[in-house]
């Protein structure tokens, strides 16, 4: 009788997130007759992809038991470098020449960019071992200074780029495929690939190792530095993808773009239930969490609410959900007891 | 032979039929026992018996569901650990409690501060008081020692000394205190408590190791699945008697073959002067060398401090600033870290498991195949079925108790999750298994199954480096000891050399000579 009480009530709060994701659309739907249309919902998508593919990435991050504080940056410069090489192309000032990428080319030097910062978030952590919230908060300020240095605080606002230079085509991340936002595909590309890395492969399981116990994964052989400083890397990767997106959107770099982003990408993350302990996580529980909080944000504006109780409500929603994560988790270590006491020899 | 459990002006504590109900079990049923006054009283059971239990509910942890509890004619109920202490009684826990991050004399006063003026410290006060009960324990630690900096052994003592500060002290539970203890801080911890029972404080002592509790108890229960076995005074009994109420029957060590001509077996390991520098000088090892044969299990015996852990960790690649050789099959080789040195076929038990072993956000199948993960990699995927029947396997091999092998590592038995650390280890395919306390805080039964495990692999060829500090086990486990002291190799002792007394006396070798050098 119990039994069957607690794992219908474990079932409920495993699915938590989802169940308040429906709750949230049932009630938004109600408040307003126009929510559920496609064209709010497609709005919708093109919202979430953007910080979804962040949290993706921060959960990789928060699941070896880090955190990465410099995805908002790196957006912004991922934007700048992206818009100044369509614009204005790179000056090699010795040789007096203006070289201009095609887009591809722009995309594949932005990721590496992001890399670079990934793998320097990575090394400063694994070989200096400085605590990652200070390193990435550290790189947070460099990424953030390079976007503004590099135009001087100023946008590129004409990335249409130039037939004759060969690159134009930058607006197709901004764009639609049959009425879906460009943006939202690559949401679903990154977060499948995310999570068939994640409990598919070795270098998922060791992620998951890392996060719950360092030490013993160490012991275990595991490489604890190297499979840190890729995590690191996919999350700046992610970011980049993600200020190539917003740039697209906008038609327009602004070195200031993505600000204050990595707070929603964690928010996301931990709506999801990945533990900011570490060791748990899904990228599925991720992108679900990344659709609460947009599902608030635009419902919401849809409803008139002002902007400042949005920031209320979403905090409150943040809170309320580590608290139910809590309980659940408290809950699994005193059936997991249950087990190791009906189990004793 | 029973006593009666009964109140009486000798009892300090007694319990009256304690019951603990947790959903869907019971932990604790109907459970009578006495605290005498002034004794040392063991509680001993199997690993789920219901001894820490019983413990919890003293001290105010958890709460009785039946049953009544009184000290003196007084009766008492603890809703917390404030209103036990109040009452004075204080618990040392088997998994340590210390602020590793802070220093000696703050872990000892954490939450007894004495105050100077509204707001100030009196730390004057706290180190002197810290000086003094360290000196009483004969273990003269410096009060400004960060604690996370001692070893296992040195941060028990701290433990104790936050007790012994209470002024009031009039019951202190132990649990488990000696299993990370040598042999001779065992004895100073048996000294101590000698004047604490003298001194008219009550003690509660709980235990695995039979012999020590004929040397220090004065009373033993035996608990049993929850339920009260026996109680008697231990004068009047004997360790088969212990042992037979434990178990149901009589269980004993399995013993190894002592008919082996080693000589004649091939070497697989051989290690050469290894030396291990000491930060602030001096040497953790010392031209340490000595030779493992296959199928050989080869015990390292010691006092803690001795160096037996530092041996592992040069040969698994933690220390790379040791110097000698370290020879495999004849190639010596340049060790540069854990995952090559795993690749080569070593593996290593760690001795902490919840620490080094297991990974506990994880479920039972995939801790066990952690280290060997990338055996099972076809691309970058991981060959599922591969994978489940080589995890089948070893939990069979082994015999690992499970229900299933994705629910939590921690739904598991002490003895059972350190089988699954030594699974994780021998599912890489190891042909040297260095195991550091195998046996180190489980009970009796699983202790023989984790020794039978150590003597199939080495009868299957597998070599096995041993560390234990319980004469017994590795008397019985093991083909060949050298025997460790201040990081000094001082005995080799094979089949009938191997004494309890040349074993204890070359323990103590090592420090002798350091002082002449």
């Amino acid at each position: 009788m119990f039994k069957d009480k607690t794992s219908l009530m474990m079932t409920l709060l495993k699915g938590r997130t989802l169940i308040v994701l429906v709750l949230l659309l049932i009630f938004f739907s109600v408040a307003n007759e126009n929510f559920l249309s496609t064209n709010t919902l497609l709005l919708l998508a093109k919202h979430v992809a953007l910080y979804g593919i962040l949290a993706i990435g921060m959960t990789y991050v928060i699941i070896t038991g880090g955190i990465d504080l410099s995805v908002g940056a790196v957006v912004g410069l991922a934007g700048m470098i992206a818009g100044g090489m369509i614009q204005n192309g790179v000056t090699l000032q010795f040789a007096g020449v203006t070289l201009y990428f095609s887009v591809p080319m722009v995309v594949i030097l932005t990721i590496v960019v992001g890399a670079f910062i990934g793998w320097l978030n990575g090394i400063i952590i694994t070989k200096f071992g400085v605590a990652p919230f200070i390193a990435t908060l550290g790189t947070m300020y460099m990424a953030r200074g390079w976007a503004m240095l590099h135009s001087n605080g100023a946008t590129y606002s004409s990335l249409a780029g130039n037939e004759a230079l060969g690159n134009t085509g930058f607006s197709f991340f901004g764009s639609r495929i049959a009425e879906i936002p460009v943006g939202a595909l690559i949401l679903v590309v990154i977060a499948i690939i995310a999570h068939i890395l994640l409990k598919k492969t070795v270098f998922g399981w060791h992620i998951f190792a890392i996060g719950g116990n360092e030490k013993a994964a160490k012991l275990s052989g595991v490489k604890v530095d190297k499979v840190k400083i890729l995590v690191y890397i996919f999350s700046a990767v992610c970011a980049a993808i993600v200020g190539l997106i917003t740039a697209s959107q906008l038609e327009a770099a602004h070195p200031a773009t993505g600000e204050t982003w990595e707070m929603n990408a964690i928010a996301a993350a931990v709506l999801g239930g990945t533990s900011m302990a570490g060791g748990i996580g899904t990228i599925g529980g991720t992108i679900v969490g990344a659709f609460v909080i947009g599902v608030i944000s635009d419902g919401m504006v849809m409803c008139g609410v002002s902007e400042f109780w949005q920031m209320i409500i979403k905090g409150l929603v943040i809170i309320l959900a580590v608290i139910i994560d809590q309980f659940q988790r408290n809950m699994e270590a005193k059936m997991a007891l249950q087990a190791r006491n009906e189990s004793k020899d | 032979m029973a006593v009666n459990i009964t109140n009486g002006p000798d009892v300090c504590l007694h319990a009256e039929k304690i019951s603990k109900i947790y959903p869907g079990t019971k932990a604790l049923d109907e459970v009578s026992f006495n605290v005498y006054k002034g004794k040392v009283n063991v509680l001993i059971g199997e690993n789920g018996a219901g001894k820490s239990t019983l413990m919890k509910i003293i001290a105010g942890i958890e709460q009785e569901s039946e049953g009544e509890l009184f000290m003196g004619e007084e009766k008492v109920h603890f809703d917390d650990v404030t209103e036990a202490r109040e009452h004075g009684i204080g618990i040392i826990h088997q998994e340590l409690n210390l602020f590793p991050n802070l220093a000696v004399y703050q872990n000892i006063f954490m939450a007894k501060e004495r105050k100077k003026g509204t707001v100030g410290l009196d730390n004057e006060y706290h180190v002197k008081e810290t000086k003094r009960i360290m000196e009483k324990l004969q273990h003269p630690i410096d009060p400004y020692t960060i604690v996370g900096d001692l070893r296992v052994g040195q941060q028990q003592m701290i433990e104790i000394a936050r007790n012994l500060i209470q002024d009031d002290l009039k019951i202190l539970i132990m649990d488990e205190p000696t299993s990370s203890l040598s042999e001779q801080e065992v004895q100073v911890l048996f000294k101590i408590m000698r004047e604490l029972t003298a001194e008219g404080i009550s003690i509660v002592y709980i235990s695995h190791r039979l012999e020590e509790i004929m040397q220090i108890g004065d009373y033993v229960t035996v608990l049993r699945d929850g339920k009260l076995v026996d109680s008697a005074a231990v004068k009047d009994i004997d360790i088969s008697w212990i042992v037979q109420k434990m178990v149901g029957k009589g269980k004993s060590y399995p013993k190894r073959a002592g008919n082996i001509d080693w000589s004649k077996r091939e070497t697989v390991l051989e290690v050469k002067d290894l030396s291990l520098p000491k930060k602030g000088g001096g040497w953790l090892l010392d031209k340490v060398s000595f030779q493992l044969k296959k199928g050989e299990i080869l015990g390292i015996y010691g006092l803690m401090g001795a160096g037996r852990t530092e041996i592992f960790e040069c040969i698994m690649g933690l220390r790379p600033e040791h110097t000698g050789e370290v020879i495999l099959n004849g190639e010596t080789l340049k060790i540069n870290s854990i995952t090559e040195q795993i690749d080569r076929g070593f593996a290593l038990i760690p001795e902490d498991r919840q620490r080094e072993g297991l990974v506990q956000t994880m479920d039972i199948g995939k801790n066990l195949s952690l280290s060997s993960l990338k055996n099972y990699a076809k691309g970058i995927f991981l060959k599922s079925n591969e994978e489940e029947s080589n995890i089948d396997k070893i939990i069979d091999e082994i015999h690992i108790k499970v229900a299933d092998k994705r629910l939590p590592i921690l739904s598991l038995s002490g003895g059972n999750q350190q089988k699954v650390v030594i699974g994780k280890g021998i599912m890489t395919n190891p042909k040297i298994l260095l195991l550091d306390e195998p046996s180190r805080g489980i009970d009796i039964g699983a202790k023989t199954d984790v020794f039978e495990i150590m003597n199939h692999f080495a009868d299957a060829g597998l070599s096995l480096l041993v560390v234990s500090s319980e004469l017994e086990e590795i008397k019985s486990i093991a083909d060949r000891i050298i025997v460790l002291s201040n990081g000094i190799k001082t005995a080799e002792l094979a089949g009938d050399e191997i004494t309890e007394d040349r074993l204890v006396m070359a323990s103590y070798e090592g420090h002798n000579s350091g002082k002449k050098n």
